[in-house]
């Protein structure tokens, strides 16, 4: 704008020079509250959304976390927890509307149990995964950024929990330690097996951006280490972390509903889960006879659908966090006022889902 | 050279991993909370066995002296596994060493097919996907391999034991051999190990469908490669560019993904060999876990343990010949 001959005539000085200095330039528009407040929508609220909408993954991604999570935490109050011969056994789904998903061999409503499940599954990701992430990112980042003696014992403790096979390890824990029916406590257990291979990936990305410029200042300015860790150099990870969470958060339910389905967890029979319910089914043999096939298919089902939100929402998000989508966005943004949205060429880039 | 260096500090980790291991068996057994140690003395004390005699059997079965301080206990346990003396199961009452030797083949056996298989199907689907990316067929093979994703092995397991062993018949429902059938080199009995080993190797293919899309990213990734460009260039013909340029390429991140799914792998053995009661390694450590057989369960978490340790060291020292980048480097690489 400075140099358009409209707008000069205020900024040329009686020797025909123009503004010689920028620190002397005040902006011509005023940016109010509103304008404010619209830019950080439109970073935080509209762009991530407006991009993920684009892109068919991700709105069934968003849909189907947002449904479990609707189940979670609405459901329970909709639907009453359910008893023993509360109806005839073995009821097949969508033919008695009393019980949707039908019943199990003790009458017990299947619906309910499921849904009643889901708050227990979502209390085990909200533990377990922030766990796995919380402990493999900051393990990970402090290894890889202070380096030396700090990195040595911090990548070789890293290393044992990456050899171990997990599982198994978890198992023994879950069978010697007094976990109980907790659902959290179950959670923080599974991290156990989990935050290795988190914090070697944070450790190699720290090592890229420890030599960044910004770092350097910080660390030339003497701010302490556990600042430059957490206030700059975590925060540069935070799409990476982010993503991960997906995943750790899946890793969680595989493994606790396997915990379940093995019997190795406490359980009460007044909260049963997917995998108490798959554990209930295989004890009893249901595998023998037709009539009880859906006993096994809705936690199965169950599994399976928040497993596939997770898996399409951490690629979503993956894009959500890639800039060169975000200034893509922007472009169109600015060009179109709004909402309009293009067409993605790349609309199939799968790369990483583990 | 270099690659020594790099070599022995490899080694150095393996064994520095296989003592926390040993160390963490023993800290489970001698130091938790529930004291499972003392949980076992007083149980054959009630069943009528004199204390004394009680304290000696719990020593002889689990290699661990109840009576002496914490580090000797520690030393003698230690001497004792390094001479594989992995104590003595209370339920089978045998050495743990011979139940190992019993099974770790048919869990070795079953994973190897698994982890072959899955592989190459992988890499194929993953390849096909990329070669026609964003065809219908890419768009279909790409929702199935999130599907596949998705879904715990478990679930397909059982899926698999429920139709294709109890409703159709077309695979045994439960063990690892055919029954009545010598043990030999007979058509019979192979074919029917196969058969046994046929649905729990089924199972895992669940992880061909995660390394399919990673090899769909990789391959996409190495096509828009410049170097690919320059092979057409120079007039190379596709069956060369495809070998040599793009499979090698593309190929390489999926050998170290799967190195890294090596261990789940073993750990997921526990669970199918469980629902197809297939009598490995998993199998008895389960049943160990059920009957509080702390030297059984401990034995075999050491076992599977060290398998799992020395397959990831064989994997990673073999790794240079896959991919020549690799030697000389630290332990990044992998």
């Amino acid at each position: 704008m400075r140099n358009d001959p409209q707008t000069t005539d205020r900024d040329v000085r009686t020797d025909g020079g123009n503004v010689s200095s920028p620190f002397e330039i005040v902006s011509e528009y005023e940016e109010s509250r509103r304008d404010r407040y619209r830019k950080l929508y439109d970073a935080y609220v509209h762009a991530p959304v407006a991009i993920v909408w684009r892109d068919w993954r991700a709105r069934i991604g968003f849909t189907l976390v947002l449904f479990y999570l609707l189940m979670g935490l609405v459901g329970p109050l909709l639907i009453e927890p359910t008893e023993v011969t509360e109806g005839p056994a073995l009821v097949q789904p969508f033919e008695n509307w009393a019980y949707p998903l039908g019943t199990d061999n003790m009458g017990r409503d299947l619906l309910s149990q499921t849904v009643h499940s889901t708050t227990t599954i979502l209390k085990m990701i909200t533990s377990g995964a922030l766990f796995t992430v919380g402990f493999g990112t900051i393990v990970g980042a402090l290894a890889g950024y202070k380096g030396g003696i700090v990195d040595t014992i911090l990548s070789s403790i890293t290393d044992v929990f990456i050899n171990l096979p997990g599982f198994p390890l978890v198992m023994i824990l879950a069978a010697l330690l007094p976990i109980g029916g907790n659902p959290y406590m179950v959670g923080i257990l599974l991290s156990v097996g989990a935050w290795g291979g988190l914090a070697r990936a944070i450790r190699s990305q720290v090592l890229t951006i420890r030599h960044e410029a910004f770092v350097e200042a910080a660390r030339g300015m003497g701010i302490p280490t556990h600042r430059i860790v957490f206030k700059e150099i975590i925060p540069h990870l935070m799409p990476y972390v982010v993503i991960n969470l997906t995943n750790a958060a899946r890793r969680v339910i595989f493994e606790a509903v396997a915990l379940y389905f093995l019997a190795i967890l406490p359980f009460k029979s007044s909260s049963l889960n997917w995998g108490v319910m798959l554990n209930q089914a295989y004890a009893k043999n249901a595998y023998l006879t037709a009539e009880a096939l859906h006993w096994f298919l809705v936690p199965m089902i169950a599994i399976v659908g928040i497993s596939v939100g997770l898996i399409l929402l951490g690629q979503s998000l993956d894009r959500v966090f890639n800039p060169r989508v975000r200034a893509r966005h922007e472009r169109t943004a600015a060009e179109n006022g709004g909402l309009e949205s293009k067409k993605n060429e790349d609309d199939m880039n799968v790369n990483d889902v583990v | 050279m270099v690659n020594i260096g790099w070599r022995t500090r490899r080694i150095g980790q393996t064994v520095f991993t296989l003592w926390v291991v040993l160390t963490l068996t023993f800290a489970l057994v001698r130091l938790l909370p529930g004291n499972p140690m003392g949980a076992m003395v007083q149980q054959l004390i009630q069943q009528g066995v004199n204390p004394a005699r009680a304290r000696h059997l719990v020593e002889l079965r689990l290699s661990v002296d109840p009576n002496k301080p914490i580090p000797y206990a520690y030393l003698d346990y230690m001497g004792n596994m390094l001479q594989g003396n992995l104590g003595i199961s209370m339920y089978y009452s045998e050495p743990v060493v011979d139940i190992i030797a019993r099974s770790l083949p048919w869990t070795l056996f079953v994973l190897s097919w698994s982890l072959f298989i899955s592989f190459f199907m992988g890499v194929i689907i993953g390849a096909l996907m990329a070669y026609w990316e964003g065809s219908k067929l890419d768009v279909g093979l790409t929702s199935w391999a999130i599907l596949m994703g998705s879904t715990p092995y478990y679930v397909l397991a059982l899926l698999l034991l429920i139709f294709f062993a109890y409703r159709w018949g077309i695979f045994p429902t439960s063990g690892r051999q055919p029954t009545g059938v010598a043990p030999g080199f007979s058509w019979a009995y192979i074919s029917g190990i196969l058969r046994h080993a046929a649905l729990p190797v089924l199972s895992m293919l669940v992880a061909s469908g995660v390394a399919s899309l990673g090899m769909r990213g990789n391959s996409i990734r190495v096509l828009g490669e410049n170097y690919l460009r320059v092979a057409r260039l120079r007039g190379l013909s596709d069956i060369t560019i495809s070998t040599q340029y793009v499979a090698r390429n593309a190929v390489l991140p999926m050998y170290t993904a799967f190195l890294i799914s090596l261990g789940e792998m073993f750990g997921g053995s526990v669970v199918l060999e469980q629902v197809f009661s297939y009598r490995g390694l998993g199998w008895y450590m389960l049943s160990a876990t059920y009957q509080r057989d702390y030297p059984l369960m401990m034995g075999m978490f050491t076992i599977l343990t060290v398998a799992v340790v020395l397959a990831l060291l064989i994997a990673d020292l073999t790794y240079s010949f896959v991919d020549p980048r690799a030697g000389g480097q630290t332990n990044e690489t992998y």
